[in-house]
């Protein structure tokens, strides 16, 4: 049997994860590969590493990719400036090349003694050979360092979950070595469970009518971004401090700027969602 | 075994390798799938399936292979256990047990088991109502909340999930989007498209790491920082594509390019204009080439300067007046002093360097309808087909003067 105590993933209290995802987690962890997850923003993929990290009680190490994150930041820098900037002041022994190595995210998860979950957050912001030049590390665990001579090799088999918003494509080769997994938008039954998880005090009838107009919202033809859990989540806060009525929640449709982040969206939200009978403040006062 | 599976999902069109293959059975040797055919349904998935665009053909692919493996055997199997287990039980009165018991002869079975696909047909049409399966609370581990909105996971570790029929969903039919696959070979072949020039304009701004060590150690040691230019990307394009009736039975190609072109972010500046058939005195700002949304052709001419990259994309497939007549223009609204042809050489001459894209493969050129305008505007503009190595020829081309 591949599970254990140690390494099964059964989800965490504040993280929701369903029966699909739990059992692609342990397959990544089990066949050591690394965990590629995509879906629509504010699905919780970044969770998701933080949940496997606490479920497991392991460290988390997050490498957050740029547009200008290269392969090798993730690995370590030879800072040369500061050791010549040294080489100048006696102080120092700047023979020790190693002083100088400084070990990036990647590295770090590497060279720690302890087991730890890696998340590369976001890949596709990157160069789109940036996957292609880490296969090499992901795969072997290891990589060298010229400059010293050195190999930094994985001690424990970091748990990789790698993020993607599908801006990109990502090479074949680099797909080939993930188990993937696609986050869809929660249904309705699922999204109570992590508002609950959230907000555990919510009251049954504001949170019907504000996931009745949320998920309304978010069949609007034309939106451009279609708010997401996150969103979803922060209104309902909103809702509860603003001390709106559940009733009010559709017919005056409040702090609609915490849900649309776009001026075009509101109005196309607004009109559309007029013709349906939500939203018409004037009916109501 | 099953390496119908395997075949059966590259039959369609899932780039599933041998690697990915291997992991499988490595991970069903590990006893990950638990004997389940849903949890082999959606381990398979992760393991082979690397995009959700193939999600759809991997379920009807998965239907096709499994689709005879309806598992009746294991609805029963579940049943014992549960009954086997005092703990489950416990919360149903004695009138329930007596149905659960009565349920379990072979006759009761048989009615359980309809009863069961029954609420599951039901399941699949309602979308939340999943507490109440059977109708008993101690097998209600049957199903509640459900992984998807369709409805039909079933509670905590145990239940009859029939992966067939989750597969038969077909639920990601909305993510299959063939216009995605192929995008990046695109991207890849439009990387070439670079000058990398250093700006000599603009302030060093960049440390010069060889230039640092050399003057440094030229003056024994006392550090002596050299700065340098980024070196950038200069190349400039201008996208035109014809918009005209008969590139619609190419749009999806097209459409592959004009994303792998937007997402270059590497271009200095990139123009993008439509027109009809062919480029007359106007270009159209949209796909929909509407007068009110368009900008002279003289204009653009005297405001890109001929170091941009013209790449026409179009067919070139039209009535030979089009092309060549005065007044050839086929929108009925508009009259053209100059021919069709004259505007492309006017365009030709004012870049420096240009491509025509032709979305029609290079073979059927001489036999396809609009031969001869084929064959006239490939002497105007180098023409390649639209292909990734179609492409890369053109980039290569776009590189080198005329």
């Amino acid at each position: 049997m591949y599970s254990s105590e140690t390494t099964t993933y059964t989800g965490t209290r504040d993280y929701i994860a369903n029966q699909t995802l739990m059992q692609t987690v342990n397959a990544a962890v089990a066949l050591k590969r690394p965990l590629l997850i995509k879906g629509e923003p504010g699905t919780g993929k970044t969770m998701l590493a933080e949940s496997i990290a606490r479920g497991l009680d392991l460290d988390l190490y997050t490498w957050n990719i740029k547009s200008t994150t290269k392969a090798q930041d993730g690995l370590y820098v030879y800072d040369t400036v500061q050791r010549l900037f040294d080489s100048q002041f006696h102080d120092h022994d700047v023979s020790d090349i190693s002083q100088y190595i400084k070990l990036g995210r990647l590295g770090e998860a590497f060279a720690t003694e302890d087991k730890v979950v890696l998340l590369i957050d976001e890949i596709d912001k990157a160069d789109l050979e940036f996957p292609n030049d880490l296969l090499w590390e992901l795969d072997q665990m290891d990589f060298y360092i010229p400059e010293t001579g050195e190999t930094v090799r994985a001690k424990q088999r970091p748990i990789v979950v790698i993020t993607s918003n599908a801006e990109k494509e990502l090479p074949d080769a680099f797909l080939r070595r993930c188990v993937f997994h696609y986050i869809e938008f929660p249904g309705e039954q699922l999204m109570r469970e992590i508002v609950d998880v959230h907000h555990p005090d919510l009251e049954d009838h504001l949170l019907d009518m504000a996931l009745e107009a949320f998920y309304q919202m978010r069949e609007v033809p034309g939106i451009q971004k279609k708010p997401s859990t996150s969103e979803l989540l922060d209104w309902l806060q909103a809702l509860v401090v603003g001390g709106i009525k559940p009733q009010d929640v559709s017919s005056r449709l409040p702090f609609l700027g915490v849900l649309l982040k776009k001026d075009r969206d509101v109005t196309t939200t607004v009109d559309h969602l007029r013709k349906r009978g939500l939203g018409q403040k004037t009916e109501h006062r | 075994m099953f390496s119908n599976f395997f075949f059966l999902l590259r039959a369609h069109g899932i780039p599933v390798s041998l690697l990915e293959w291997l992991n499988l059975i490595e991970a069903l040797s590990l006893g990950m799938a638990q004997s389940s055919l849903l949890d082999f349904y959606s381990l398979a998935r992760s393991i082979l399936v690397k995009s959700e665009a193939y999600y759809d053909q991997y379920d009807q692919a998965f239907g096709e292979a499994f689709g005879g493996i309806e598992t009746p055997a294991e609805i029963a199997e579940e049943v014992w256990e549960w009954l086997a287990d005092p703990l489950e039980t416990e919360g149903m009165d004695a009138d329930e047990n007596a149905r659960l018991a009565e349920a379990l002869t072979p006759e009761g079975l048989e009615d359980l088991r309809q009863r069961f696909e029954e609420l599951l047909k039901e399941q699949k049409e309602a979308h939340n109502g999943g507490h109440q399966w059977i109708g008993t609370r101690g097998t209600s581990a049957f199903g509640h909340s459900g992984i998807h909105p369709g409805g039909m996971r079933v509670g905590g570790e145990s239940g009859n999930r029939s992966a067939v029929k989750v597969a038969a969903e077909r639920r990601y039919r909305g993510y299959r989007t063939d216009v995605t696959v192929g995008v990046r070979q695109f991207e890849v072949a439009l990387r070439r498209l670079r000058r990398l020039t250093a700006k000599e304009d603009m302030p060093p701004d960049k440390l010069d790491l060889e230039g640092t060590i050399d003057a440094t150690a030229g003056q024994a040691g006392m550090l002596s920082l050299v700065w340098t230019h980024e070196r950038r990307n200069t190349v400039k394009v201008l996208l035109l594509m014809d918009a005209g009736g008969s590139m619609h039975t190419h749009s999806r190609l097209c459409s592959r390019l004009f994303t792998a072109v937007n997402r270059a972010s590497h271009f200095k500046d990139l123009r993008t204009y439509y027109f009809h058939n062919c480029v007359y005195d106007h270009l159209y700002h949209d796909p929909t080439c509407h007068p009110r949304n368009s900008v002279s052709t003289a204009q653009v001419l005297q405001e890109l300067t001929p170091d941009y990259k013209l790449v026409m994309v179009g067919d070139a497939s039209m009535a030979p007046s089009e092309l060549l007549a005065r007044h050839g223009i086929i929108w009925w609204g508009s009259l053209n002093e100059e021919p069709g042809l004259e505007w492309l050489q006017r365009l030709r001459r004012h870049f420096t360097h240009s491509a025509w894209l032709n979305p029609i493969p290079e073979y059927r050129w001489d036999t396809i309808y609009g031969r001869e305008t084929i064959e006239l505007v490939s002497k105007v503009f180098p023409m390649y087909e639209l292909t990734v190595d179609g492409l890369t020829a053109a980039v290569r081309k776009l590189l080198v003067k005329k």
